[in-house]
């Protein structure tokens, strides 16, 4: 029953085919037999699971027609569950459990969802490979000794291997939609100030966004409509009105359901240190939006190439200042032993964080620290405003802009994990949309040589959402990357 | 770019993050690649360019001066690693 996307779960759950106690049974059944593999999950709570699952059950059984609910998702475990440990995959935070509920995670238990449990990911989400975990690296469903992506790696192998249908994500710098296009599935990064941030453990407060990973672009819809509103506790929260993240994809369309959509095509993400694979594919998807009715419109976006290093500054420099609450007083880790305050500091925060952690810490403290303010933070500044007037100007041109989402299908595990500047530039494609705050999605759109998934990007202006995932739905509509299961190849 | 031990070292003060011998070199070496990268920007002619802090151009909002959230020092404590009658405990600072 797992294998069905949300849409359909919702509507057996309501014709009464199962139950929600039977769904999330059949999703902690199969959390028992996968995880071991995966490493998908930092904690089940099957307790709580089926308790939320019979509460939903009695609301069923009054007509209630909310769309998520009886639903199972899992969290990313950087997003702050009351009642259930909130770790971010490190040791600084292994024990510990928030007193409140992040704002997304009260949005999504509101529409009725059943919590599973709390997703694996690189530590602080400070990762591409979901390898820097405290509790160990996820594993590739489509093949373990492989990567998922990362950093919310657990989140989108629980979904690829079908043991939640959905699940949260938090995407800094591509971070939702790199493991998405990793792990064969879909995962949206909404705008900036969208979602609440709220209960979101800060890593780099100007780029931090929650979003939702699933199999089809409808129930990213879906998902996204619960998450998304204003809320007073985040001061970036945006005062919106509601808007219907389903409502393009549901309108009635004729062959040509993308007649003139203009798909914008950079020139600077097909070129050079592209994996030809990832290339075929791109283009195959690029034909298909094509036939039904999109325009490509060539473009440039000359400072695009310049988003990793100004990323490197950027989220190091606000991590370094929100990182520095973890020191051993208020809340996770202390050093057993210690000569003074200033020692106490040192050890905890040496024994608390991994190695990728303080490294970024470090390179966030340099460039804010005296004589070097403005050389990199402020330079990082200035060149973040030349690539959002990049991406301004094209828009001007296209509605929606493709390439890849990452510039080669999964790595092998250890392969690139000594070698941080390799790592970095994994993200090349994506960071740009969370240095200019738009939205962006990765959907499945193929394979490479090795049977591993390749994602498509579709990244558009500030509240582009509903047409991001329209576009997707229509592709989906006429393609089945999105139904390949899983192979769980290899040895680990 | 150039990073010496004694960045290292004095930068690793500065986050109060302890750092033995045996990976301080490690440490330097790696940071060296990263500024590498981020060295790129330096060439970039922003002459003029605004800074973008962030990705909202918008005033941040105020709310009315008033008292919104209950006493939650109960629960918040809770997860503390040390606590006595409603403070926080750390070392001595003062003898």
């Amino acid at each position: 029953m797992l294998d069905a996307p949300i849409t359909e779960l919702s509507a057996s759950l309501r014709a009464k085919r199962f139950s929600s106690v039977e769904l999330a049974q059949a999703s902690l059944d199969r959390i028992a037999s996968l995880n071991p593999a995966l490493n998908a999950f930092i904690t089940v709570d099957p307790e709580r699971a089926l308790a939320d699952a019979k509460a939903a059950d009695a609301l069923i059984a009054t007509g209630s027609a909310l769309p998520l609910l009886g639903i199972p998702i899992a969290h990313k475990d950087i997003l702050a569950t009351a009642g259930m440990r909130t770790t971010c995959g490190s040791r600084m935070l292994a024990n510990y459990t928030s007193p409140f509920d992040a704002h997304v995670v009260d949005r999504l238990a509101r529409a009725g969802t059943v919590l599973i449990g709390k997703t694996n990911m690189d530590e602080f989400a400070m990762g591409s490979s979901s390898e820097t975990s405290h509790f160990g690296p996820v594993r590739n469903p489509w093949h373990r000794d492989y990567v998922p992506g990362g950093s919310s790696g657990g989140t989108a192998a629980a979904v690829a291997a079908r043991l939640v249908p959905g699940a949260t994500g938090t995407d800094t710098g591509g971070s939702i939609r790199q493991p998405a296009a990793m792990s064969g599935i879909c995962g949206l990064k909404p705008t900036y100030g969208v979602c609440s941030r709220f209960g979101l453990v800060a890593f780099a407060s100007s780029l931090d966004q929650a979003g939702p990973l699933a199999r089809t672009a409808h129930d990213l819809a879906l998902l996204l409509n619960a998450m998304a509103g204003h809320d007073v506790r985040d001061s970036t929260s945006l005062d919106r009105p509601i808007e219907d993240y389903a409502r393009m994809l549901l309108m009635e369309r004729d062959a040509r359901p993308l007649a003139g959509v203009r798909i914008g095509l950079p020139a600077e993400y097909f070129g050079a240190g592209i994996d030809p694979g990832v290339a075929q594919a791109i283009d195959g998807a690029l034909a298909e939006l094509r036939r039904q009715g999109a325009i490509t419109v060539e473009l440039a976006l000359p400072n695009v190439g310049l988003s990793v290093p100004v990323y490197y500054v950027i989220a190091p420099a606000e991590a370094s200042s929100n990182l520095s609450r973890f020191d051993g007083v208020r809340y996770g880790h202390r050093a057993a032993a210690y000569t003074d305050l200033a020692d106490m500091y040192r050890k905890t925060r040496a024994e608390g964080f991994g190695a990728e952690v303080r490294r970024r810490i470090l390179v966030g403290t340099y460039v804010l620290s005296h004589g070097y303010y403005d050389a990199y933070y402020r330079k990082a500044q200035q060149v973040r405003r030349l690539i959002a007037d990049d991406f301004r100007r094209a828009y001007a041109q296209c509605d929606v802009i493709a390439g890849p989402t990452a510039p080669t299908a999964a790595f092998r595990i250890g392969a690139i994990s000594d070698d941080p500047v390799a790592m970095y530039l994994n993200d090349i494609f994506t960071t740009a949309a969370n240095l200019t705050g738009s939205p962006a999605l990765s959907i499945p759109c193929g394979f490479d040589a090795s049977g591993l998934p390749i994602g498509l990007q579709l990244q558009g202006p500030a509240f582009a959402e509903a047409r991001l995932l329209d576009v997707a739905h229509r592709f989906q509509q006429a393609t089945d990357w999105h139904r390949r299961v899983p192979t769980m190849a290899g040895n680990a | 770019m150039q990073i010496s031990l004694t960045d290292v070292y004095r930068i690793a003060h500065l986050a109060r993050i302890e750092i033995d011998a045996a990976d301080a070199e490690e440490m330097r070496a790696k940071l060296a690649s990263i500024f590498g990268l981020i060295e790129k920007l330096v060439a970039v002619d922003t002459t003029g360019v605004d800074p973008m802090a962030h990705a909202q151009e918008v005033t941040l909002p105020l709310r009315d001066d008033l008292a919104t959230e209950p006493d939650l020092r109960e629960r918040y404590q809770a997860v503390a690693p040390a606590v006595e009658d409603g403070l926080y405990l750390v070392p001595k600072v003062l003898e």
